[in-house]
């Protein structure tokens, strides 16, 4: 059969990122595809090397605009490998909060977009009102929505002050059942089952294969997460547990981020009850000559750093890894034997981050049409239409109450 | 495994190969070896001691190209560094693991545009990052890199 070759991206307003993914089509399936990044590259790397430890910490926090917290936890970790410094106690409680936060707010987020590329535009409302008041908290908190701030070398740079606990108590508390009836609707759901289940398998074998990491290699029955592998901050002094499904398909990838949003609900209330009174930073006077090496689980999995020094005031390497960097490539495994109407749903369930990657591919049709994301997202969403029409659906009955009342 | 069975098993494996043994704490260990031998090595460690890449650094010095590639042994709790050094600057060199691994395949591209490293075999040696237009043969993350015009 002849092959046509359909770019999706760089530019669009539809896309949040700059992406550009070359598939290759016979007739509806998808034969193979070719991924192409760079768009968003901002040699972070490099400026790094420019900057004072303690500077670096803001730069990091601004490769990622939504787990922006994520690369300052890894970052100053690998500094204080090197100084070889222990964090004070309350400091650790405060980076799983700060961090956990961050994850329910994220996966929400995605959850949201989710349910807008299959058509379920209810739902990417209502999760993006529920996350509001997450978001509400991080200002209350840490005094802004989003690049918090709160991290540097040897601690925290901002308290939790006792006072503001009860407010973060109570929206969490507001929050919890929303999401177990989200969970519930999501697993009852007859057109989410006959829509996502079986659709961008990622077998164990190649989330191996390809290094995955994070809610893409966990739904692929691979249980890492550097949360309890190799445990920091206060996750080894609270109790929750990983969670890891074996279907590998964009059902699982959906189950898995929505349970862990009740595993941060539990963090975060068991950091707040049980963190200790103390200081919050080590001080960290110099770094010294060496290297180190600091990760943290990130909304999409691990993000790792490394730092060397050579005494001075800046690091002389700084190599940054985002999870979507590992993550991205799993599409070459996903995505070839898929129906075109399912990549864009495919590529979404791996969340991907594209100034964190740091380049996505155009595509024709056989009649040589060129086809764009928004023809892409219209292909997914008249797949999920057709589903409703044979199970004889015509609206999801969806009772979503509201949360942390009206705005 | 635990994580000294695991160490003693990649000692046992590779003997004199290994030409500097550092634990810089009980979770982050660092093996160097000659850059003939680092491939061997990640085959091992990521096909017998299931350890995960988690990425690799290059690093540039005076005196050859650093390569360290981090391993991820989840099960162990440790990050495991296998480092060695191309000793030369001009035309820098060494097998690619992205032939067993497709998890090294982005990696490696990017070392490749941003330090000069040429890696044998690999199956996809185009730019990863870098523009189009960007001039051969410029690495923007050697030292003695100083910008370019335009």
């Amino acid at each position: 059969m002849k092959r046509t070759l359909i770019p999706m991206g760089p530019y669009h307003p539809l896309l949040e990122e700059a992406e550009f993914f070359q598939l290759y089509v016979e007739g509806e399936t998808v034969v193979d595809v070719d991924l192409r990044i760079g768009y968003m590259h901002r040699a972070i790397e490099k400026l790094s090397e420019n900057l004072h430890f303690d500077q670096v910490t803001f730069l990091v926090e601004r490769i990622c605009g939504i787990c922006s917290t994520s690369h300052p936890i890894a970052y100053v970790q690998a500094v204080e490998d090197i100084a070889g410094v222990e964090v004070p106690e309350r400091a650790k409680y405060i980076r799983s909060i700060v961090g956990e936060l961050e994850r329910i707010h994220s996966h929400l987020l995605w959850f949201g977009l989710a349910g807008h590329f299959i058509g379920y535009n209810t739902v990417f409302m209502w999760a993006w009102k529920y996350r509001e008041p997450v978001l509400d908290i991080f200002e209350k908190v840490t005094g802004n929505r989003n690049h918090y701030a709160m991290l540097k070398p040897g601690g925290v740079r901002r308290d939790i002050p006792p006072e503001d606990v009860p407010e973060v108590l109570k929206m969490l508390d507001e929050l919890e059942p929303k999401m177990h009836m989200l969970v519930g609707a999501v697993m009852d759901d007859p057109v989410l089952h006959a829509r996502l289940k079986g659709v961008g398998v990622l077998t164990k074998e190649d989330a191996i294969r390809y290094c995955a990491v994070g809610p893409t290699a966990r739904p692929s029955g691979v249980a890492i997460d550097v949360r309890k592998d190799d445990p920091y901050a206060a996750y080894d002094k609270v109790d929750w547990n990983i969670v890891v499904m074996e279907d590998g398909d964009v059902f699982a990838k959906a189950a898995v981020r929505l349970l862990e949003i009740l595993e941060s609900i539990k963090i975060v209330r068991q950091c707040l009850e049980n963190m200790p009174e103390g200081p919050i930073d080590a001080g960290i006077e110099e770094v010294p000559p060496g290297e180190g090496i600091g990760h943290h689980e990130a909304p999409r999995g691990e993000v790792f750093h490394y730092v060397r020094s050579d005494g001075g005031n800046s690091p002389i390497r700084h190599k940054v890894r985002a999870p979507s960097y590992v993550n991205i490539p799993t599409f070459k495994a996903t995505c070839i034997g898929e129906s075109v109407a399912d990549v864009a749903l495919i590529t979404a369930s791996v969340d991907p981050c594209y100034c964190c990657t740091e380049r996505m591919v155009v595509v024709k049709d056989e009649k040589g049409r060129r086809l764009g994301w928004e023809d892409l997202v219209r292909l997914s969403r008249d797949k999920t239409e057709r589903i409703k029409r044979e199970l004889g659906i015509e609206e999801p009955k969806w009772d979503l109450p509201e949360v942390g009342g009206k705005r | 495994m635990t994580r000294d069975e695991v160490l003693d098993k990649i000692k046992v494996q590779f003997k004199d190969k290994i030409l500097s043994f550092y634990e810089h704490s009980p979770k982050r260990v660092y093996i160097t070896v000659a850059p003939e031998d680092a491939f061997d090595m990640c085959k091992y460690v990521f096909e017998e001691c299931g350890g995960r890449l988690a990425t690799a650094s290059g690093v540039d010095t005076p005196d050859g190209i650093e390569i360290l590639y981090h391993f991820g042994m989840d099960g162990q709790g440790m990050v495991l560094t296998v480092k060695t050094k191309i000793p030369t600057r001009e035309n820098p060199k060494i097998k690619s693991i992205a032939t067993f691994l497709p998890g090294a395949v982005w990696i490696e591209r990017e070392i490749h545009e941003m330090l000069g490293v040429e890696f044998e075999g690999h199956p996809d040696m185009r730019r990863l990052l870098l523009p189009d237009d960007w001039p051969e043969g410029v690495y923007p993350l050697r030292r003695d890199f100083k910008g370019v015009e335009g």
